[in-house]
C-alpha cells in the first residue's frame, strides 16, 4: 500500500471535540479545593514603591492569601531570556513580581487567593499601594534623551544595537549616482489570543511534584527555567500543554504569571488557577512591531539595488522578555527582503520604554522591514521612471544566485541564507491571477467618490527553527500506533498534519495512528516547540525519523522470535512475518516504542508575492479591498486544507495590523487602548476579497520532507502591499504613507495635506 | 438566590449569586465548558448561546435573567455519534483552527440560519461580523455557512 495523505486536504481531527464544544482549554480545569489567583497591576507607568499593604485585603471573607514580593527570600526571581540571550541583556530582564519599581502600567505588584474570582477582584480594591511616581519615558524619543532612566544603574535606556552589515555601504553611498532616504515607522500592536492566557498549578507535596496546566509553545524550555526558579529537579515538575486558543509567538513564552501561580500553589498548597482577563491582557501580553526607521537606498540609474543603510528604533516597552529581542534583529537582517543588495549597513537601536515589554509576533521584524523596502522601492521606481513590477523583477534573487545569503547580524555574529527558490516567478503569478495588464488601466482612476489602487510586495518567510526535534511511536495494544512529540499545538492543526506524515511513512491507513500527543513535557525526552514556523518541518522530520527507528524495532524483535535476520522481516498494518511465510500479529508487540530525533541548523525560506487592488474614499480616508492575491511556494504542501488556513489567516491579521490594530499610551506611558472596544480587531466584513495560490516549485533541500515553514507569509508583506495600493491610489494628490496603521484619520490628513500643497503651487 | 431554566432540553436549579453572568454560571457550575469567554465585555462573541432561540452574548446577561428562559449552548446544537450539517461544514471548510471562537461561530450562524435559511453572503458577513476569530481570517467561515445553507432549508430551518 501507497499512502499519498501527504498533498492531500485531509480534513482535521482536532475539529470534532472543538467544533462541539468538547475542547479542553486550561479554563475548563476544575479541580477539587481550587483557588482563584487575581492580579494586582501597577496602574503608574514609573515609579518607585513605597508600600504594598494587605491587610484589609486578608480580611474579607473567601480570600486565602496576598502573595507580594515579600513572601520572596532573596528577591523575586528574574525571568532570563530565550533567544539571543546576550549579557548585555540581563540588566534588562523582568522580575517575577515588582519590589522597588515599576516601569509599566500592567506590571504585576500582588497575587491575591481567594475561593472565587469575584471575591479575589473585591480584594484587589482593598490592597493599599503607595508608588512615588516617576517622569514616564513614553516612548524611544523620550527614551533616546537618556535623561529619566528607567534603570539607573545602566546609565542609558539603550539595551543594545544590533548591527547588520554587508559589504561596504558607506563607500557605496559616497559615489552614488541615485539615493532616497526616508523616515517610516510601523504601530504597535500584538498577537492577540482569543482565549486568553491561563495557568494552573497543582502542588503534591507528599511526592514533591508540581503540575502546570496551561502550557503552550516552548514548554521544555519554560520548565528549565520554573525549575531553577523554584528550587526543584527539572523532572519533578510536568508542564501539561491542553486544548490552546491561539498562539500567534505570544502565547507561551515564560511569563511572570508562570512563576507566580505555580508559587502560589506551592504556597498554599492546594490547586491555583489564574485566568487573565481582556484588559489584563492586553496590557500584560507581549506587545510588538513598534519601530521608527531612516534609511537611505542607493540605486544605479537603471534601478539596480546597491545598497542600504541607515538606523532602525524599536520601543521595548520596560522589560527584556523571553524573546524580545528577535524583532529588532530580524527587521534589520531581513530589511533586504527577496531582493539582492549586497551592500547593508543597519545599526537596530532597542530603546527602554514605560509601556508593556515586547516579544515575538507573528512574523516578527518581518512585517515591519518589509512595510519599509516596498514602499521605498514605489518611491524609488517614481523618482527613476522605472514601472515598480520591473523595478522588483530587476532585483529579485534569482534560483541561481541560490542558497543566498543575507547580511550578518552583529554582536551575536549570525549568518543566515535562503535555501531556494525562484522568487520572480511568484511575482509573475500573482500578476497573473490578479490581472495586472487589465486591472493596472485603474491606477489613480476616481470612479464614484473613491480612488482606484494597486499594491505590489515581494517577501520571503523564515522556517525552521532548530537545533533538534524528537518524536516518538509507541505500538498500542489494538495494534494501532500512539505518535509524542516535543513540538506543540498553539491550534494550527499538528494532530491532523503529524498523523497524515506517520501514516505515509508506515504505509498504513490514517486510523491506525490513533492518536497523536505533543506539548507536554512527559511524552519525549526532549522538545523545542512551536515558533519560527518550525511544528512541520522540524516536528514531520522528527516523526519521520521517528519512524525508520521503528520499524527498524519491529524487525529487529520480529527476527527473535521468527528466528530470521532483521532485513528479511516484512511489517504490514496487521502482521510481522518473515522470508518462509512464518508470521505473528503485530500487536503482539504493544508497548514498543522507538523516538528519533531530526537535528537541523538551517532555516526554510518560502516566499512569495501579494498584489492587492483597493479602493479609497478620500472624504473619509476608507481604504476597501476590492480583490487580494498571496502567492507562496512553500516547497511542499503536506495538507493545502490547512496551509490555506494558515495563509489567508496570516494575511488577515497582516491587514489588521496595516489598517485596524494600534496600541496606544499617552505622554504620561498611560494604556489607551485597553478594551476591544479600542484595539480594533479584522471581523468577518473587513476583508472579504482574499485569495490564495500554493505553489510547490522548490522543495526545500534541508529537511527530508522537503517542506519549508508557510505560517507567516501572509502577514509579512501586507502592511506594504496595502500601503503601495493606498499611495498608487492617492497619486494625484502626492500622497506617501510612511507609517502604519493606515487609520482613516492618517489618510484623510495626508490626502489634506496634499491638497494644500497643491493649492499653494 | 436559586434560579430555574432550561438548558439544551434539561431543567436545571442552581444556585446562583446575583453578579454571576450566565457564561460564568453555565462554565463554572453547570459545567457546560464549550461555552467561552474571550472578553467578558460583550465584543468577541465567542460566549454567544441561544436564549429562546436568540443569539446573545453570555457574558452580558446575568445568570438571574435566564430564570424561566430556554437556553442552548453549543453543546445542545451538537450529536453524540458524529456532526450536525453545520458542524460538517466547518470541517469541511476548514472554518477553525485553535477552535476557541467556535462555539460561538457554530450557535451565532445556527440561529442565523434558523431565522434565514436564504441569507446571503453579505447578510452572513454581517452578522457574523460580531463574533471575532483571529486564526482563519474568516473566509472559510464565511463559505462554510454558506455551504450549509441547504440543510437548513430543505427542513423548514432545522438542521
Amino acid at each position: 500500500m501507497k499512502n499519498t495523505f501527504i498533498g492531500s486536504p485531509v480534513e482535521r481531527r482536532e475539529d470534532l471535540r472543538f467544533l462541539r464544544g468538547r475542547g479542553q482549554y486550561v479554563d475548563d480545569l476544575a479541580p477539587e479545593g481550587l483557588l482563584y489567583a487575581v492580579i494586582l497591576r501597577s496602574s503608574v507607568a514609573h515609579g518607585r514603591i513605597v508600600s504594598v499593604d494587605t491587610k484589609a485585603a486578608l480580611k474579607i471573607p473567601g480570600v486565602h492569601a496576598v502573595i507580594t514580593a515579600n513572601d520572596m527570600p532573596g528577591g523575586p526571581p528574574i525571568i532570563p531570556m530565550r533567544l539571543q540571550p546576550l549579557p548585555e541583556f540581563k540588566p534588562f530582564e523582568q522580575p517575577v513580581i515588582a519590589s522597588t519599581k515599576v516601569r509599566y502600567v500592567g506590571e504585576p505588584l500582588a497575587v491575591v487567593l481567594a475561593k472565587s474570582v469575584a471575591i479575589g477582584e473585591d480584594a484587589l480594591e482593598a490592597i493599599e499601594v503607595e508608588i512615588e511616581s516617576l517622569p514616564a519615558v513614553a516612548d524611544w524619543h523620550v527614551a533616546a534623551k537618556n535623561k529619566n532612566i528607567l534603570f539607573e544603574s545602566q546609565g542609558t535606556n539603550r539595551s543594545l544595537v544590533f548591527e547588520a552589515r554587508k559589504g561596504d555601504a558607506d563607500v557605496i553611498f559616497a559615489s552614488a549616482p541615485y539615493v532616497r532616504r526616508e523616515k517610516m515607522r510601523t504601530g504597535r500592536h500584538y498577537g492577540l489570543t482569543l482565549e486568553p492566557r491561563g495557568v494552573m498549578a497543582e502542588w503534591d507535596a507528599a511526592r514533591g511534584r508540581l503540575t502546570v496546566s496551561g502550557a503552550a509553545k516552548v514548554p521544555f524550555f519554560n520548565r528549565r527555567i520554573l525549575a531553577k526558579q523554584i528550587n526543584l529537579p527539572e523532572d519533578s515538575i510536568d508542564m501539561v500543554e491542553n486544548d490552546v486558543g491561539g498562539g500567534y509567538g505570544a502565547r507561551g513564552e515564560f511569563y511572570p504569571e508562570d512563576f507566580l501561580i505555580p508559587f502560589a500553589a506551592r504556597h498554599v498548597n492546594r490547586p491555583v488557577k489564574w485566568i487573565e482577563d481582556r484588559r489584563e491582557n492586553l496590557m500584560a501580553m507581549n506587545h510588538a512591531r513598534e519601530t521608527e526607521a531612516e534609511l537611505e537606498v542607493a540605486c544605479a540609474s537603471d534601478g539596480t539595488l546597491l545598497a542600504i543603510r541607515g538606523e532602525i528604533h524599536t520601543d521595548m516597552g520596560a522589560y527584556m522578555r523571553t524573546n524580545g529581542a528577535v524583532g529588532a534583529r530580524n527587521v534589520a537582517q531581513f530589511l533586504s527582503g527577496p531582493y539582492r543588495v549586497p551592500h547593508i549597513k543597519i545599526d537596530s537601536s532597542l530603546w527602554m520604554t514605560n509601556k508593556t515589554p515586547v516579544g515575538t509576533y507573528r512574523g516578527p521584524g518581518r512585517f515591519e522591514s518589509s512595510f519599509y523596502i516596498e514602499r521605498m522601492l514605489d518611491m524609488i521606481a517614481g523618482d527613476l521612471g522605472i514601472d515598480r513590477v520591473e523595478l522588483r523583477r530587476r532585483n529579485l534573487v534569482t534560483a541561481a544566485e541560490q542558497p543566498y545569503s543575507i547580511a550578518t547580524i552583529q554582536p551575536t555574529n549570525a549568518t543566515d541564507q535562503y535555501d531556494s527558490g525562484d522568487y520572480r516567478a511568484t511575482l509573475d503569478r500573482v500578476l497573473k491571477e490578479i490581472n495586472w495588464p487589465e486591472v493596472s488601466k485603474l491606477q489613480g482612476k476616481l470612479i464614484g467618490e473613491k480612488y482606484h489602487g494597486l499594491g505590489v510586495a515581494c517577501f520571503v518567510e523564515g522556517g525552521a527553527a532548530g537545533p533538534k526535534e524528537t518524536a516518538r511511536l509507541e505500538l498500542n495494544d489494538d495494534g494501532t500506533v500512539s505518535v509524542f512529540l516535543g513540538t506543540s499545538s498553539v491550534g494550527q492543526g499538528v494532530e491532523t498534519v503529524f498523523a497524515q506524515i506517520a501514516a505515509d511513512a508506515l504505509e498504513w491507513p490514517m486510523e491506525r495512528i490513533r492518536h497523536v500527543h505533543h506539548g507536554s513535557t512527559s511524552y519525549v525526552s526532549d522538545g523545542y516547540g512551536a515558533y519560527h514556523s518550525r511544528s512541520t518541518v522540524m516536528g514531520g522530520s522528527a516523526v519521520l525519523e521517528a519512524t525508520n527507528h521503528f520499524q527498524a524495532a519491529i524487525r529487529e524483535a520480529g527476527a527473535k522470535r521468527l528466528k530470521c535476520e532483521a532485513a528479511a522481516v516484512k511489517i504490514d498494518p496487521d502482521n510481522v512475518s518473515g522470508p518462509d511465510g512464518q508470521s505473528f500479529p503485530l500487536k503482539e508487540l504493544a508497548g514498543l516504542t522507538a523516538e528519533g530525533a531530526f537535528l537541523n541548523k538551517k532555516h526554510t525560506y518560502s516566499y512569495g508575492a501579494h498584489a492587492v487592488h483597493v479602493t479609497v474614499d478620500p472624504k473619509i480616508g476608507r481604504i476597501e479591498i476590492i480583490d487580494y492575491v498571496l502567492v507562496q511556494d512553500v516547497g511542499r504542501a503536506v495538507n493545502p486544507l490547512t496551509l490555506r488556513g494558515q495563509m489567508i489567516g496570516s494575511l488577515v491579521q497582516g491587514l489588521g495590523g496595516a489598517v485596524l490594530e494600534h496600541l496606544q499610551y499617552d505622554e504620561d506611558g498611560q494604556f489607551l487602548t485597553a478594551s476591544l472596544a479600542d484595539y480594533l480587531l479584522p471581523t468577518a466584513s473587513d476583508f472579504p476579497n482574499l485569495r490564495c495560490v500554493i505553489l510547490e516549485d522548490y522543495p526545500s533541500p534541508i529537511n527530508p520532507l522537503s517542506v519549508k515553514g508557510a505560517g507567516e507569509g501572509g502577514i509579512v508583506a501586507a502592511g506594504g502591499a496595502i500601503a503601495n495600493a493606498v499611495a498608487n491610489a492617492l497619486q494625484s494628490f502626492g500622497v506617501e504613507p510612511r507609517q502604519l496603521p493606515l487609520t482613516p484619520t492618517y489618510i484623510w490628513e495626508l490626502v489634506q495635506a496634499g491638497r494644500q500643497k497643491q493649492a499653494a503651487e | 438566590m436559586p434560579i430555574r431554566f432550561e438548558v439544551n432540553g434539561k431543567q436545571v436549579t442552581v444556585e446562583v449569586e446575583p453578579r454571576l453572568t450566565l457564561a460564568d454560571c453555565l462554565r463554572q457550575q453547570l459545567r457546560l465548558t464549550g461555552t467561552h469567554i474571550g472578553c467578558d465585555h460583550g465584543v468577541c462573541g465567542a460566549c454567544t448561546v441561544l436564549v429562546d432561540g436568540d443569539a446573545v452574548r453570555a457574558c452580558l446577561m446575568l445568570a438571574v435573567q435566564a430564570e424561566g428562559s430556554k437556553v442552548v449552548t453549543v453543546e445542545g446544537l451538537s450529536n453524540d455519534d458524529g456532526l450536525t450539517p453545520l458542524q460538517k461544514s466547518f470541517r469541511k471548510h476548514h472554518a477553525l483552527q485553535c477552535g476557541f471562537c467556535t462555539p460561538g461561530f457554530i450557535t451565532t450562524a445556527h440561529a442565523l440560519l434558523s431565522e434565514e435559511p436564504d441569507c446571503d453572503a453579505d447578510r452572513i458577513r454581517d452578522v457574523l461580523s460580531g463574533n471575532i476569530c483571529r486564526c482563519t481570517g474568516y473566509i472559510s467561515i464565511v463559505e462554510a455557512v454558506l455551504d450549509a445553507r441547504a440543510a437548513y432549508k430543505s427542513n423548514g430551518g432545522k438542521p
